[in-house]
């Protein structure tokens, strides 16, 4: 099947934001954010890839050679980083809800303070 | 909203995203075919570059100008996690105390430790040659560095790590992306443009510029990786609520 690679890609975004949504807990919605994110990942390689080919780096064979797609590998690397630094981000936020909110639960988030 | 009713809104966007998404998925190319029109181009353009990683040639020189953006947002997520993880008025930082590992762990951490430094290190100089280059060896370095806190304890990897020396490492490794964009327009050509001579194909000093951005990239990262978790560790380990000091206090005097 010719499509199933791309569909696995939509059902780890589809699972992923269905953690978002039914999240108890910030730190488990971090993780599935992460999860829904790393959909981007299979998607963009599954699109760059090519049947029979190699790995596009030329130090150990002749240039000329079959390579997968080079453009999109970059992109995911992009994806990896932002990703990673988000997560951080996220993750520091959450730290400071646990402080000043004495919660991580979204459900019980719903106040605004000030 | 109650909990129900958010579930059946979830519910049809799910099912509406998936439809849409797997007609889309229909109408796509075949996975694994042979049309890559843009890959194509971009490996005649690293070639002609002599740069022998296509990947870091279309990261740090073909698309360099999005890598600045990239390393820009991995500069201000930094910021913004030691604005939000800084010791607050109501909060107090205490000594981290010293912790016993297992003799085999420390052993295995400490022999590792140099190893991983080495191959982190590597993999930066190498990204234009071998799969890698400044984002993968540069959270090689950083983690390389941990193996101190696993196999030691804080106190010791406080001690090689001087927190202020790689914020300003960080700084300056996305300042020198910058500035090395800057020689492309002194060259005549344009921001960020590889005008460096391309050196012979497949060796350490082939590929121009790239080598230099993958440096810069390198340092960015591996210290704001260095960055980051030592933030989160002074969360973890240091920075103590001023209430639960006091009562610590107390219970001591009693």
């Amino acid at each position: 099947m010719s499509v199933l690679p791309y569909l696995v890609a939509g059902w780890i975004f589809l699972v992923g934001v269905y953690g978002l949504a039914t999240s108890r807990h910030l730190v488990h919605a971090v993780g599935c954010l992460a999860v829904a994110q790393s959909s981007t990942y299979v998607l963009l390689l599954a699109v760059g890839y090519r049947r029979g080919a190699t790995a596009p780096v030329f130090s150990d064979i002749p240039p000329g050679t079959t390579v997968v797609d080079p453009v999109v590998q970059a992109l995911a690397l992009t994806d990896v980083v932002v990703g990673a630094t988000v997560t951080a981000l996220l993750l520091a936020l959450v730290v400071q809800t646990r402080k000043r909110h004495g919660t991580v639960d979204p459900d019980e988030l719903s106040g605004l303070k000030g | 909203m109650t909990r129900r009713a958010r579930l059946w809104v979830l519910a049809a966007g799910l099912l509406g995203t998936a439809a849409l998404f797997a007609a889309a998925c229909l109408r796509m190319p075949p996975f694994g075919g042979t049309w890559h029109p843009y890959g194509d181009r971009a490996v005649a353009a690293a070639i002609a570059q002599r740069t022998a990683n296509t990947v870091s040639s279309v990261n740090f020189d073909q698309r360099a100008l999005d890598t600045l953006g990239e390393e820009s947002i991995l500069f201000a997520a930094v910021l913004g996690t030691v604005v939000l993880l800084r010791r607050t008025p109501d909060e107090r930082r205490v000594a981290p105390q010293p912790a016993s590992v297992p003799p085999a762990l420390r052993r295995y951490a400490i022999t590792v430790l140099p190893l991983a430094l080495l191959i982190g290190l590597y993999v930066v100089a190498h990204g234009q040659l071998s799969p890698g280059g400044g984002f993968q060896g540069g959270v090689v370095v950083a983690t390389a560095l941990h193996l101190l806190y696993i196999g030691v304890d804080h106190r010791a990897l406080e001690r090689v790590r001087p927190v202020g020396l790689y914020e300003l490492a960080d700084g300056v490794g996305e300042g020198a992306y910058v500035v090395l964009g800057a020689a492309g327009l002194l060259a005549g050509s344009a921001y960020l443009a590889n005008t460096l001579p391309h050196g012979t194909f497949n060796t350490l000093a082939s590929g121009g510029t790239v080598p230099l951005l993958n440096a810069a990239v390198g340092m960015e990262v591996a210290s704001a990786v260095v960055v980051l978790l030592a933030r989160f560790l002074a969360q973890a380990l240091e920075i103590v609520d001023e209430k639960t000091v006091d009562e610590k206090e107390e219970k001591e005097k009693e």
